[in-house]
């Protein structure tokens, strides 16, 4: 197919570099320097979508961000799937396969629009309310109509084969836009010596100056914006970036921007010298101060049938012949209510073809470009517009009338003008989707006929999205306003004598409010009159709106879907108002303005994730030991960003190829050599903090609940420490290193949140105390050697005197281990017999090593967390946070014994366990449970009940916070809370499971080896 | 028993040593020598590490005769002695960060104290703890622009100056000592994170790893 | 995301360099022991949830780890100062208000989260504001 739209000569195309592409498993050819909307309008392809609501065909109606209907599925393979890109917006390359993202089975021949607008009975304004109010069964049959009909598009299915990659970057002035008034501000702040940063979403620099008809200097429009774009570039303080969106505006001056730095090469992104590059790029802008210059989109008149392919804003239709070289159609119709507009009649009759008409809502048409279209014998007809288009899937002609705007009628005087392109413009809404994100309200101008920003501290909004419109104007607003955000943040000295292009004053009469256009019939009884194309919002379903009480226009947004999803309501939003408004017999600004949110374009996930993904999508974290764990087969637990040893399953005796063992038994194995030789835990992963100062010892007394007036140096104690609300937060142990000097441990989990917790009550409550803290978790490397022969092991290894009496449970000593200096602690998690070896995290590798060496003899067994779980569960010893909940008590805990009442100063916590409800008897309470069937192994979570035969919602009264099989108690046992359950030892309670299936289960003491605790004794 | 326990921890022998990079090393090849490489990378493993905190004024004069080094009372700044081999760095506004060559810490701890006497401070050896990661070469700042918010631009981050700050989604210390040479001073659980982090970054400029 | 200045470091920062701990000097009752449980309770559980200036407890916890306190807008999210721990703000709603009085201007613009501006709703966010 020959690209039939395609002029001759013009447009910043190059018409030698030939590209092919496939649109809809069709193929075209385009240039280089087309988008794929301008190659798909050069080919004559009319239809590029279906109507997401009622399939109606759909054609190119802008150029830009605000197109609703060319929203394509990118991507030539599987992996490389982009949905929801609009073709303005993509560049062409060679090879480019996209299809369009609605119809069913093909936009030309629609299943949907055989059936009968299914869509049209199916969705009724205000369909997503009433659905949502409605059952939700409802939802459900038409939910798969709505998927498939609507194609919302689709994520690839396979991998990415992409990188993406965030950048921080942090300037003195970021300008968000590149047209006139965006290059007019960078050159004052280039000449301040500020840091710039310019950003505009086109492939290139120049905004609406690329296809202005307007000289600066003498120059073309395009020309200037070339030389000042390489001025920029040559600036160290500038820094350029083209193809790269601000899409969201958040709290003081921090801007997302979108670059695609590879989406106009391919599909996927190449290397470069063999290198990987990132595909797109999200940067983080701290910006100082925020010039937007982010112009306007113009608005298109509201009428009927204005949906048919054929119809575009005014705008658009000069941006593809100026800057792509193609004309949209043969034979055109012009509809305005604005001077401006009128460069759109004089760019198609210098291509060569014919301009029907111009038809102008205003009473006379003065200005000078109404001039020029005069001088050229273009017809202009006043005081009407176009009412209908006809056409079904090309428009062939457009019906015009005299209107009234002020009792909004026909006056008559009809006429059908044969044409295929209608162009329209209702006038520029400023682009205030950005300033709109901050929270701040936008002000509606009469004078704009717009809304522009609010105030926002740290911004200045020049140009177009301030309202001001006339070329010469918008470099001076644009200059001066740069100036004086560059004085306020300091820079003055280069901004004195600006530099602003010469540029030609024009004449313009002023603009008239057109939204919708009358029509004969009542806009319930005419032709469709689309407000919001993408989301199929016609004028009738806003005023059907209004007629059943919406009145604000957030509510009149939810009803009708005006401005929903990607589109952020760019093109639709102010006709939707003015129809609100004119309803509701109100203006403009008293039905309000909607809040637009980021994104301002949709933004791949790849870019919101960067190379926070795949092995780098979280830190994990690992211990001085993780590589012998690696080579012994562990098998690893995340234990917050850590990655600890959960079991080591071994080749299983016997096995002929190699088969391990199941988690159930090296667990088993695990456990037993623990109970019944020695094994060893890599608990590095503790938390360890340094505490020191005269006032260390009074400082533990008051964040733990228990005594450390009396702990000797060499003595450890353990200690639970509660909130003030009398809830446990975390525990461990602490060791009295010297008289002002302390070795605390807290959980894995905890160790961050208590480092915190200590310095929040020094600094806000008691700074006058004298003690510091630091940690120390990575500094020590702990391993656990515990067991019934861990004190022979040990005497291999230490010069420490390990006699019993000489080192009790609950001391530590200094001294070697494997000729490193370590500090050992006598305290036990397993109940057995237990050294905690602390050794510089740099030298424990050769320890651990050594205790292999020597630990083959006694069976030294490693084991992993899970093993530690169901040895500390058999001793009845608690997991901060997997037994308790944040509304456990030492008391619930059955733990008086880790209390001191009578401690002289009121530790963090001990007011609350007074409180009524904290001292209640009926409590849940800290139990163990013996299931009556010996294999049942309880599930953890599972709700425990009295009476399994009361009706349903039973009464439930606790729950399993921890449960295993104990292969030293050859049965299941599990650690529960339950109502009372210390009184209520022998009793039976019922776990009624999902499955119907009940258990029984007795409650016991929570210790079920041991109670004497004679093991860690010995 | 005096009221501070002191402890060394390091042993004569360094046999056996791991560094908080050795399992990142053992892992998988480094990427291959790149001559033309835009960032490269070494670790300065077994530093002496030592986290000093009391009141400026109550450590001025001490660390300055034991260290030599004038303690940096102005927030975010790093004063290094002659030969660029010890170090003392402001965390906060009671906390300081001394790095010396491995070996000197304890030596220099013992003598700390003993200037200090009976003055309230604290004194911590950390050099187990953390590991400084090296950056150097003409992209070494941009690769830290995509991992840090910090802004590293000449004219917010000097030569002197040092801030802990995020470093992708974990945390670390980011000095700048000399010109055009970056110390991350990292924790060590978190170092291999760090490592893969820097090196995925740095690929499209690039990136030589350093061993001795 | 907020810029933060941390009167210790005295630079602004990140705002994922801090975490915020609520309500800014919150009293802790001297004496627990002869506190009513009522008295408890308001110091554990209830806090000040306003429209508009707010002061908050804050934690510099990837830098210096000082708390510190921040006065901030809740409806525009400004903050207008941060102070050390054991300081007082210069800025409150009520040194606001009275600004507001003597210059007829009204201290907070924009940064309004309702929308529909009717006569009603202005009432509202006039009503919160006094
Ligand atoms: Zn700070």
């Amino acid at each position: 197919m020959t690209q039939i739209h395609r002029s001759n000569r013009g447009g910043r195309i190059d018409r030698s570099r030939e590209l092919s592409f496939t649109f809809n498993g069709k193929r075209y050819t385009g240039y280089a320097g087309d988008t794929l909307a301008s190659a798909l309008l050069a080919n004559g392809v009319d239809i590029v979508n279906r109507s997401f609501k009622y399939s109606r065909p759909r054609g190119i109606v802008a150029a830009g961000p605000e197109e609703p209907n060319a929203v394509v599925q990118l991507g030539a393979s599987e992996a490389a799937q982009v949905p929801n890109v609009r073709a303005t917006q993509q560049a062409l390359y060679e090879g480019l396969v996209a299809r369009s993202t609605n119809g069913w089975p093909n936009v030309q021949r629609d299943m949907m629009g055989m059936i009968g607008k299914l869509g049209g009975s199916f969705m009724p304004p205000g369909f997503y309310y009433k659905t949502f109010m409605a059952p939700a069964s409802m939802w459900m049959t038409y939910e798969k109509y709505i998927r498939k009909g609507a194609g919302l598009g689709r994520s690839p299915l396979e991998s990415d084969p992409d990188i993406y990659d965030h950048i921080n970057q942090h300037c003195d002035v970021l300008i968000i836009g590149g047209g006139a008034a965006g290059l007019a501000a960078a050159r004052i702040a280039a000449d301040s010596g500020a840091r710039v940063m310019l950003c505009d979403e086109q492939e290139e620099l120049g905004g609406s100056l690329l296809d202005s008809r307007e000289t600066l200097d003498g120059l073309p429009a395009p020309e200037w914006v070339s030389q000042v774009v390489t001025e920029l570039a040559g600036r160290e303080n500038v820094e350029l970036l083209p193809r790269t969106t601000a899409n969201g505006y958040h709290d003081h001056n921090f801007v997302t921007l979108h670059e695609r730095r590879t989406e106009h090469l391919r599909d996927t992104a190449p290397a470069v010298n063999r290198r990987p590059q990132a595909r797109s790029r999200l940067h983080r802008v701290r910006a100082r101060h925020v010039i937007l210059a982010t112009g306007t989109h113009e608005r298109p008149l509201v009428y009927g049938n204005n949906d048919v392919p054929g119809n575009l804003v005014a705008g658009a239709v000069s941006t593809y012949i100026r800057r792509f070289g193609v004309v949209p159609g043969h034979k055109l119709v012009l509809s305005v209510s604005n001077d401006h507009a009128y460069r759109t009649a004089l760019d198609w009759h210098e291509s060569g073809r014919e301009v029907v008409a111009i038809v102008d809502a205003r009473a006379t048409s003065q200005g000078e470009l109404a001039e020029q279209a005069r001088a050229l014998g273009i017809r202009i007809i006043n005081q009407s517009a176009v009412i209908e288009a006809k056409g079904s899937d090309r428009v062939t002609a457009a019906r015009i009338a005299r209107v009234d705007l002020d009792a909004f009628c026909v006056l008559g005087h009809e006429e059908t003008l044969s044409c295929d392109t209608i162009a329209s413009s209702g006038g520029y809404s400023p682009v205030i989707h950005l300033s709109s994100h901050t929270g701040t309200r936008p002000v509606w101008r009469d004078d704009v006929l717009g809304f522009v920003p609010g105030d926002v501290k740290g911004m200045t909004s020049v140009g177009g999205v301030h309202g001001v419109f006339a070329l010469k104007a918008v470099l001076e607003h644009a200059t001066e306003g740069t100036r004086r955000a560059l004085e306020a943040i300091g820079f003055d000295g280069a901004s004195s004598a600006p530099r602003l292009p010469d540029v030609a004053e024009r004449r313009e009469a002023p603009a008239c409010a057109l939204f919708q256009v009358p029509h004969v019939k009542s806009a319930m009884r005419a032709p469709k009159q689309f407000v919001d194309l993408q989301n199929d919002v016609t004028a009738a379903g806003i005023e059907l709106a209004t007629r059943e009480g919406f009145e604000s226009i957030e509510h009149v947004k939810r009803y009708t879907a005006l401005g929903f999803g990607t589109d952020q309501g760019k093109l639709g939003n102010i006709n939707g108002m003015a129809i609100a408004a004119r309803c509701l017999k109100r203006s403009i600004p008293e039905v309000g303005t909607t809040v637009f949110r980021p994104n301002y374009t949709p933004v791949t996930f790849g870019a919101i994730v960067g190379r926070h993904c795949r092995d780098l999508f979280d830190p994990e974290r690992y211990t001085a030991l993780h590589a012998w764990h690696v080579e012994h087969g562990a098998e690893f637990e995340d234990v917050g960003q850590w990655k600890r040893p959960w079991y080591f399953p071994q080749v299983r005796a016997g096995a002929v190829s190699g088969e391990r063992e199941s988690m159930a038994e090296a667990v088993a194995r695990e456990c037993l050599a623990v109970r019944e030789k020695v094994g060893i835990l890599d608990a590095s992963t503790l938390g360890k903090i340094d505490i020191q100062g005269p006032d260390a010892r009074e400082f533990l007394g008051r964040v733990y609940t228990n005594k450390w007036a009396k702990l000797a140096p060499g003595r450890v104690r353990y200690g639970l420490m509660c909130k003030d609300d009398g809830m446990l937060m975390d525990d461990g142990t602490t060791s009295c290193l010297a008289e002002n000097h302390f070795l605390m441990t807290t959980t894995t989990g905890g160790a961050a949140g208590v480092m915190e917790w200590l310095e929040l009550w020094h600094q806000t409550e008691w700074p006058e105390l004298e003690v510091y803290f630091t940690s120390v978790t990575d500094h020590w490397a702990t391993m656990t050697v515990t067991g019934p022969q861990a004190r022979k092991l040990m005497s291999e290894v230490t010069d420490i005197d390990l006699s019993p009496d000489q080192f009790k449970f609950m001391d530590w000593r200094e001294g070697n281990v494997a000729g490193i200096p370590a500090r050992v602690f006598r305290i036990s998690f397993t109940g057995e017999l237990a050294y905690e070896i602390n050794v510089q995290a740099n030298y424990a590798m050769p320890v651990w090593k050594a205790l292999f060496e020597k630990g083959d003899k006694y069976g030294l067994t490693p084991y992993g967390t899970e093993t530690m779980h169901v040895l500390r569960a058999e001793k009845g010893l608690i997991i901060v946070g997997q037994d308790t909940d944040g509304s456990v008590t030492p008391e619930d805990l059955g733990m008086q014994w880790a209390v001191g009442y009578d401690k002289p100063f009121s530790w963090i916590g001990k007011r609350a366990l007074t409180r009524p409800d904290t001292a209640r008897t009926d409590r849940k309470q800290f139990v163990g449970l013996k299931p009556r069937d010996p294999k049942v192994v309880l599930e953890e979570g599972a709700q425990i009940v009295f009476d399994p035969e009361q009706s349903i919602p039973m009464t439930m009264v606790g729950h399993v916070t921890s449960s295993y099989y104990s292969p030293n108690l050859g049965h299941g046992f599990a650690l529960a809370v339950i109502k009372g359950g210390r009184d209520r030892l022998g009793q039976t309670v019922y776990l009624p499971m999902k499955d119907g299936v009940v258990h029984e289960a007795e409650i016991v003491s929570p210790v079920f080896i041991d109670p004497k605790g004679e093991r860690q004794n010995v | 028993m005096s009221e501070i326990r002191e402890f060394d921890c390091r042993p004569n022998d360094q046999t056996g040593a791991e560094s908080p990079l050795a399992w990142s090393f053992q892992r998988g090849p480094a990427p291959a020598a790149d001559a033309q490489a835009g960032v490269t990378l070494r670790e300065s493993a077994f530093m002496g590490h030592l986290i000093l905190r009391g009141g400026a004024i109550v450590l001025d004069e001490a660390v300055r005769e034991v260290l030599g080094i004038n303690l940096p009372a102005r927030p975010n700044t790093l004063a290094v002695d002659a030969k660029g081999e010890r170090s003392i760095q402001w965390l906060s506004p009671d906390e300081w960060l001394i790095l010396v060559p491995g070996g000197e810490e304890f030596v220099l701890e013992k003598a700390l104290r003993h200037a200090l006497g009976q003055a309230h401070f604290s004194l911590v050896n950390v050099s187990g703890g953390q590991t400084v990661i090296t950056l150097r070469g003409p992209k070494a700042r941009e690769t830290l622009k995509k991992s840090t918010p910090y802004d590293v631009h000449p004219s917010a981050f000097p030569v002197g100056k040092g801030v802990t700050t995020i470093f992708a989604k974990t945390s670390l210390i980011l000095r700048q000592p000399q010109a055009d040479c970056w110390e991350l001073i990292v924790r060590r659980s978190f170092a291999d994170y760090v490592y893969r982090w820097l090196l995925d970054a740095a690929a499209e400029f690039g990136v030589t790893v350093e061993r001795r | 995301m907020f810029h933060i200045y941390c009167p210790y470091c005295e630079e602004h920062r990140e705002e994922e360099e801090f975490h915020p701990r609520g309500q800014a000097h919150l009293q802790r009752p001297a004496d627990p022991e002869n506190c009513s449980d009522k008295e408890w309770g308001d110091y554990l559980f209830f806090r000040d949830n306003p429209r508009g200036i707010h002061h908050e407890l804050w934690v510099h916890s990837v830098g210096c780890r000082k708390f510190f306190n921040i006065t901030r807008h809740t409806a525009n999210y400004e903050i207008l100062e941060t102070y050390k721990m054991g300081e007082r703000p210069s800025i409150t709603a009520e040194t606001l208000a009275a600004d507001e009085r003597q210059s007829g201007v009204q201290a907070a613009s924009g940064g309004w989260q309702t929308v529909g501006a009717r006569p009603e709703d202005e009432a509202l966010n006039t009503e919160a504001r006094a």
